[in-house]
């Protein structure tokens, strides 16, 4: 086969702004996740019951039914019940949804790990459950928390080339267009492929900066 | 009558079937220390435990100041009531993320809601009177055991509590620290603190207790003056007990 070296030329600028997009969706999804999921893990850990089993219920939902049908639900079915987004913001709320119930276990495992006498010796000074949690307990959990939580946005990323179904112009989207008027789509995958190893190598290597630069105890 | 601080009334606890603490009772006077002994597994931490409801009791009450230590009632009431007792940990659980300092000045802070500025001024007094000012602003990793354990006791004091209990307070500590860690608690004692101490180190016992308790199966076998206790016991345990202690 031959490979049409002119199109790759042509594409690689072209491409970038699907990755701007892919950027801005990943970013603003995974900090809305974070912080969802944040809350979403201490609620689990919480002494309330009801509050557990909604998070529970959440959690299970979301890892069991794909994130494809998750971002057609927000897409298609939350309108229906009158919350309006464009694709943009439909697939960042679909991402950050899915992306909270991975961060929601993560923080449960993470909090969970710290030594029982922390929250004992919290405990005895006359310290709340809710104020060990977010005072005592999480903050220890912080570093050990860095590596899952760099697989969870690397699975974030990688994911958000699922919203091309919703025509949202990220990576992917941009890649299909550029397919669909030149029919190369042999070439455009490959240059895909190559783009989202980067991207994701980039993240890895940032996020192990940052684990090295929490504190250990 | 003066009322005691502590009155511990049939105080019973079971993990299973397990009887861990069969139906103690016993009272601590205001500015009393009281050191407790008995060999391991004999449920001494486990009484410790259930006086400040970090474990509940399965029967039996404790008052603190005559009042009924509570396991009802909202959450906050029961960490209030739980925070006039001053606990002290065999492996100091200081939070390793916190400055000795901040370890002092978050319970001020957090629970009885003193701002910041107080908090930390408050904790810089305690820290001094453990005598750990020059360390104020090291993390536990920095400091050696007997300074992290007198920090645990600042963080303690700190509170105000109306009695403070140790859990072997030096047992985790190398030799050489340990003295530096029961001066601090000697000094406490001299100074009129209500203090229940779970401790081997005969000397304290002997200089600083008002009365020592020998603990045998979940229940008091013995007590009486450190000078008596220690140089005649009556129970067989309590012979065998302190014959082994002092042979160590
Ligand atoms: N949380 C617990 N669950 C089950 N058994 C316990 C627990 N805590 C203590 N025990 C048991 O209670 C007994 C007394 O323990 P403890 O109070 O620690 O004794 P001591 O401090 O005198 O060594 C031991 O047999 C111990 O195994
Ligand atoms: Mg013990």
């Amino acid at each position: 086969m031959t490979i049409d070296w002119g199109i790759i030329l042509e594409s690689i600028p072209l491409l970038g702004h699907g990755v701007v997009v892919t950027l801005q969706v990943s970013a603003l999804a995974s900090v809305l996740g974070l912080v969802l999921g944040v809350v979403l893990g201490l609620c689990s850990l919480s002494h309330s019951r009801p509050l557990r089993l909604i998070v529970a219920g959440y959690v299970d939902f979301i890892r069991g039914t794909p994130l494809l049908i998750q971002i057609f639900l927000v897409f298609f079915a939350l309108p229906a019940l009158g919350i309006r987004f464009d694709e943009f913001w439909a697939g960042v709320v679909a991402l950050s949804l899915n992306s909270a119930a991975f961060v929601a276990e993560v923080v449960r495992g993470g909090v969970g790990s710290i030594e029982r006498g922390q929250s004992e010796a919290a405990t005895a000074i006359g310290m709340r459950h809710r104020q060990i949690l977010v005072y005592i307990l999480l903050p220890q959990a912080y570093r050990q928390m860095v590596p899952p939580l760099t697989n969870e946005l690397i699975s974030l990323v990688k994911n958000s080339s699922l919203l091309s179904v919703i025509s949202v112009y990220e990576l992917t989207r941009a890649g299909q267009a550029i397919i669909s008027v030149h029919f190369v789509p042999f070439e455009i995958y490959t240059l895909l492929a190559v783009y989202y190893y980067v991207l994701i190598k980039v993240l890895s290597w940032l996020s192990g900066r940052l684990e090295r630069r929490l504190p250990t105890w | 009558m003066v009322t005691p601080v502590i009155q511990v009334q049939d105080l019973s606890k079971s993990f299973g079937d397990n009887s861990v603490l069969r139906r103690v009772s016993m009272d601590v006077a205001t500015g009393e220390t009281v050191v407790i002994i008995g060999a391991s597994g004999s449920g001494k931490t486990t009484f410790l435990r259930c006086l400040n409801r970090l474990e509940e009791p399965s029967a039996g009450n404790v008052r603190l100041d005559g009042n009924p230590v509570m396991n009802s009632g909202s959450e906050k009431q029961i960490a209030d009531q739980r925070s006039q007792f001053g606990f002290v940990f065999q492996r100091f659980n200081l939070f390793p993320h916190f400055s000795a300092l901040d370890n002092v000045a978050i319970g001020p802070e957090k629970v009885r809601g003193m701002s910041k500025s107080d908090a930390r001024a408050l904790a810089a007094a305690e820290l001094k009177r453990v005598h750990m000012s020059d360390h104020a602003m090291k993390r536990p990793v920095q400091l050696s055991g007997g300074q992290q354990q007198r920090v645990a006791i600042a963080r303690a004091l700190a509170m105000k509590p109306r009695v403070m209990l140790f859990d072997e307070p030096t047992s985790a500590l190398d030799p050489e620290l340990v003295q530096e860690v029961l001066d601090v608690m000697k000094e406490l004692a001299n100074g009129g603190m209500t203090m229940v101490v779970v401790t081997h180190e005969m000397n304290f016992a002997r200089e600083v207790a008002d009365r020592v308790i020998y603990m045998e199966d979940g229940r008091i076998a013995e007590e009486g003056p450190p000078e008596i206790l220690f140089r005649e016991p009556k129970s067989p345990g309590a012979q065998r007990f302190l014959r082994h202690l002092t042979h160590e």
